[in-house]
């Protein structure tokens, strides 16, 4: 997927989250990805993580990494 | 009228405590209210009438159903007069016997005797009452003045293209009149003249029936006694002479019809009393618009193609389905499991559903399967789920008639859900109040009859503002029904979200601005719907289609609880579904992430029992979705589809990535009636099955399981299901070999506990189901959350508001939004083969007149609309429906490109389009867009079929 989707989605997922208290909002956003996206967009999604962080929300960027770090322990 | 009639009990059934009384010396009991006449019917007295049918008021002006009721002077009519406790009725003596022939006499001496030619022969209720009182002469004459006689005779009106009108057999009964006031609610319909000259008029006296407001829902020809009105399917074939229960194939009210035939050709749809949906009421498209089940245009035969630029050859069906599987198993060879994937059909049955998502999921070997639900209730899953625990609207369309206030969000029901619409304006005109928030002044806004108490005419992209605005408004004004929260929904939740709505920014007054609506309308509207009683929700895609999508359906969620109005009848959070079957394909597990009963694929022991059943392993991952493949197949990750009667290409947003995303596919197949917009990118072809050739179910948006009937053979030879079961016998997987679809069914039943009373047995010896159908609840489940939420307690989520990131600037000054039209259904590949096309021939574009003058626009002019997607042309009609600053406009023509323009923005969480979101900028044009020159190349280059 194209950078700028990867990014546009994330950030929403993290906009509605926001109100939450940290912790819950951190792990829903994760929870959001790992429920709803096919491995291969949270390859992508990893994979514009590790070239550059740029763009990414703060709160979506904590929930992609609590997701990555979920499936990393899962796997 | 109906050859194969149901019993006509003369006046609406009523609700009341039981009243006894004797007729003919028989004695009966019926609840209070109960007319003598619906009284005599239920102990097989039937009273001769003309005026009176059960699903009108009682009129009695007929007088031929008069009767004798002991202590009582005179002959009162039987269809106006109530039961009482120990009443005496005569139905049948000399003397009434004496007064209804008189009477007939009267009615016979204005009516044309040509009963042998006459289309209504053998189907005339005037003739079988003329029967009745035993008629033998007519001592008046039987010339009449307006019969025959060319220089009086009235001409038959046939401007509607359904149904004629000829006044010479009108017998003035009002039924028609009545039919189009109480049950269709559109007062296209009067009585024209006085005395002898009365006669039935559409319109005013210029118009005739297609010119008039008449919107050709059949409710008068179905009302009528006579040949006055009558389709014109029948004056051409004659009547039918067997019949075939079934159910419509349009929206999502899923009307149930009985088809009427003449061996295997159909002669009418008549709307069926008995059905939960419809209860004897139709729209022009479910009954009249089905003649494109055998249009020229139809395609019987597999075809399959190299490359998309080689023409279409006509191959066998083993041809076609091997030429897909070995495509399908290279690609997959190639580039792996998850290259291929496929989209299921909101337009096919639940049993053909079932069966594409099982062969994506065991024998494609992956979760890619979507459904066209996500490009419109997809956030009305995850909203509603999330909320309340099911993915489903909460009440049947009865229901409304208990509502006191309506709220109705996004949705435009006269145009996209007729018959429901219906219901709504006859409780509407009893006097519950209606708030309409739209964009766009919907008639529900304002029609005859109808006017909403508020229109929240709200700025395209802020519904979840107006939510927390009414939700502040609410919860500040000491509104929330406390004792039903405390009740029934998660405490913490409540309070979280309570703290939220009460901050100032989310006050009516903070956010009007915004919203573009004055903060005491939007306080006003809110206390109305919190204190007026019964609270019902209704909604549609413009509540979904939004970046905020499923937030919205969270919001409306939080309202209905915050207001205690759930789990009764007259109140609830109803989606009005799009297509006839968005609700079981999305049942039936068509969504990457779930299994039929909206199940994770990641939970162990729903994935187990599909194992054991299915005899395959099953991924825990969810799949693409529609917008996800489209993407990974520009990638080059995902390069082969399954589309089972979906039009993306036509449907999707942002039209030219949709087809560059096919065009960089290995293997299109397309499963269809047409060669749609997608059968142009596609290299395999496997005709489908209209609705009148299928054989299963439809789920309707109250969970209503209705069964599809067969009334013709396949024109294909083989069912849907079938050739989806041999596609995946060639993809190596043995593990359906349903002998009926009834089998299919059974196996869902199995698997699904929501569906576990379920069967076509079932179904065929009564009437429909609302599922849940379970042991809990064996007859099904009309209204849901009724002691307590399907997930336990009710949980409230704040529904912070963000505004999308689709913005107007000086390049795309305008909104743009999309919707529907009465005539026409979705891509419109069904109604535009039929006569639907003469109302709505093209797509326009609707102006506000400030922003038509500012462009130099007039009414009818050809104009550009491009946004910064793409751009076509449409001809523009200048109205103030729409506010100034916004243009909409329908997608139910290819040509027109609408979603050339629309974006690839979508719901946060579901990736459901944001349709009705585009900055966009309109200017005159005199010629087509680039796109539109394309379009046409492309239906020259890639829709050819070679000759045999």
């Amino acid at each position: 997927m194209k950078r700028q989707d990867i990014v546009r989605m994330t950030n929403q997922i993290a906009d509605f989250h926001r109100p939450y208290p940290r912790e819950e909002a951190v792990a829903g956003v994760a929870q959001h990805i790992i429920d709803f996206w096919d491995p291969r967009m949270r390859a992508d999604l990893a994979t514009q993580l590790a070239e550059d962080e740029a763009g990414f929300d703060e709160l979506a960027l904590a929930g992609a990494k609590r997701a990555a770090q979920k499936q990393a322990a899962h796997a | 009228m109906a050859l194969l009639k149901e019993t006509d009990f003369g006046t609406p059934a009523k609700q009341g405590a039981p009243v006894t009384l004797t007729i003919d010396g028989v004695d009966v009991t019926v609840p209070e209210g109960t007319s003598i006449m619906r009284a005599a019917s239920q102990i097989d007295r039937p009273i001769p009438k003309l005026c009176a049918t059960d699903s009108l008021d009682p009129w009695g002006s007929c007088r031929m159903c008069l009767v004798e009721v002991e202590g009582v002077k005179g002959t009162p009519a039987s269809c106006t007069t109530p039961v009482r406790a120990g009443m005496v009725v005569t139905t049948q003596n000399d003397r009434l016997a004496k007064i209804r022939k008189g009477v007939m006499e009267l009615y016979i001496s204005d009516h044309p005797l040509d009963c042998l030619t006459c289309a209504a022969n053998g189907d005339c209720e005037l003739q079988d009452m003329a029967g009745a009182v035993g008629l033998r002469e007519v001592r008046y004459g039987m010339d009449g003045a307006n019969h025959f006689e060319a220089e009086s005779r009235k001409p038959v009106d046939t401007s509607n293209p359904y149904f004629q009108f000829d006044p010479a057999k009108c017998i003035v009964c009002s039924r028609c009149v009545r039919a189009c006031e109480e049950v269709q609610g559109t007062f296209a319909l009067t009585i024209d003249g006085r005395g002898f000259a009365s006669m039935v008029s559409a319109g005013t006296q210029i118009d005739d029936f297609f010119s008039s407001e008449c919107v050709s829902c059949g409710a008068c020809v179905q009302a009528c006694p006579t040949a006055t009105l009558m389709e014109a399917s029948v004056v051409a074939k004659g009547v039918p002479t067997r019949s075939v229960e079934t159910t419509c194939a349009y929206c999502g009210v899923g009307c149930s019809f009985k088809a009427e035939l003449q061996g295997d050709q159909v002669v009418r749809m008549v709307p069926q009393k008995s059905g939960g949906a419809n209860e004897g009421h139709s729209c022009v498209k479910g009954r009249f618009a089905w003649g494109y089940a055998t249009h020229k245009d139809r395609v019987t035969t597999p075809m399959v193609r190299d490359a998309i630029t080689d023409p279409w050859r006509a191959v066998s069906w083993d041809e076609a389905i091997g030429f897909a599987a070995d495509r399908f198993k290279k690609i997959q060879a190639e580039h792996g499991k998850g290259a291929i994937g496929g989209i299921t059909s909101s337009r096919c049955t639940n049993e053909e559903v079932y069966v594409v998502q099982k062969m994506i999921r065991a024998a494609f070997g992956n979760n890619n399967v979507d459904t066209c639900a996500r490009v419109c209730h997809s956030p009305t899953g995850y909203g509603l789920k999330t909320t309340f625990g099911t993915s489903a609207g909460t009440q049947n369309f009865k229901s409304v008639e208990k509502a006191d206030v309506i709220l109705l969000i996004g949705a435009n029901p006269t145009d996209g859900h007729p018959v429901f619409a219906s219901r709504m304006k006859k409780r509407l005109r009893e006097g519950a109040q209606i708030i309409v928030l739209d964009p766009r002044r919907i008639d529900l806004v304002k029609s005859p009859h109808i006017k909403a108490a508020h229109h929240v005419q709200l700025r395209p992209g802020t519904n979840v503002a107006v939510m927390n605005a009414l939700a502040h408004t609410i919860v500040t004004e000491g509104l929330v029904d406390e004792k039903f929260v405390a009740e029934r929904c998660e405490d913490a939740d409540f309070d979280r979200w309570r703290a939220f709505v009460a901050e100032e920014r989310n006050s009516p007054e903070t956010l009007a601005e915004r919203i573009g609506v004055e903060p005491e309308t939007l306080r006003a509207a809110a206390r109305l719907f919190a204190t007026a009683g019964n609270g019902a929700i209704y909604y549609g895609l413009g509540v979904t289609e939004h970046s905020q999508g499923s937030t919205m359906v969270m919001a409306m969620a939080n309202l209905a609880m915050a207001t205690g109005n759930i789990g009764r009848e007259g109140v609830g959070v109803n989606p009005l579904r799009g297509q006839n079957n968005v609700q079981g394909s999305c049942d039936m597990g068509s969504f990457p992430h779930e299994f039929p009963g909206y199940r994770h694929v990641s939970d162990a022991a729903t994935r187990d029992l599909f194992e054991k059943a299915w005899g395959r392993p099953l991924l825990a991952e969810p799949g693409l979705r529609i917008p996800n493949m489209l993407a990974a197949a520009i990638d080059g990750t995902y390069r082969g589809i399954f589309v089972q009667g979906e039009d993306i290409a036509q449907s999707d947003p942002n039209t030219v990535h949709v087809t560059a995303a096919l065009e960089a596919m290995d293997c299109v197949v397309v499963q269809d009636l047409f060669l749609n917009e997608t059968a142009g990118y596609a290299h395999v072809f496997l005709p489908g099955t209209s609705f009148l050739e299928k054989d299963g179910t439809f789920t309707n948006a109250e969970r209503r399981i209705n069964r599809v009937r067969p009334v013709m053979k396949e024109a294909t030879g083989l069912s849907e299901w079938e050739a989806v079961s041999r596609l995946a016998a060639a993809m190596g997987y043995d593990g359906m070999t349903y002998a009926s679809a009834a089998e299919i069914m059974d196996e869902i039943a199995a698997l699904t506990p929501t569906f576990a009373g379920v069967s076509h047995a079932r179904l065929d010896s009564g009437a429909s189901l609302q599922w849940p159908v379970n042991a809990a609840a064996p007859d099904g489940t009309p209204t849901m959350h009724k002691d307590g939420f399907v997930r336990g307690k009710g949980r409230f989520m704040v529904t912070e508001y963000v505004a999308t990131d689709e913005r107007t600037n000086r390049h795309f000054p305008l909104i743009l939004t999309t919707g529907r039209i009465l005539s026409q259904y979705n891509v419109g590949a069904q109604t535009r083969r039929t006569e639907n096309g003469r109302w709505h021939a093209e797509d326009v574009l609707e102006v506000h007149p400030h922003d038509a003058e500012e462009r130099g626009i007039g009414e009818g002019d050809m104009v550009s609309i491009g946004s910064r997607i793409g751009a076509t042309v449409l001809r523009a009609t200048i109205t103030d429906r729409v506010p100034q600053g916004v243009v909409y406009t329908t997608f139910h023509h290819p040509v027109s490109g609408a979603n050339v323009i629309t974006t690839e923005f979508s719901d946060w969480a579901t990736n459901c389009p944001e349709y009705k979101v585009t900055a966009v900028q309109v200017t005159k044009s005199n010629q087509p867009s680039d796109w539109q020159e394309h379009f046409r190349d492309v239906h020259e280059r890639q829709f050819v079929v070679a000759a045999e």
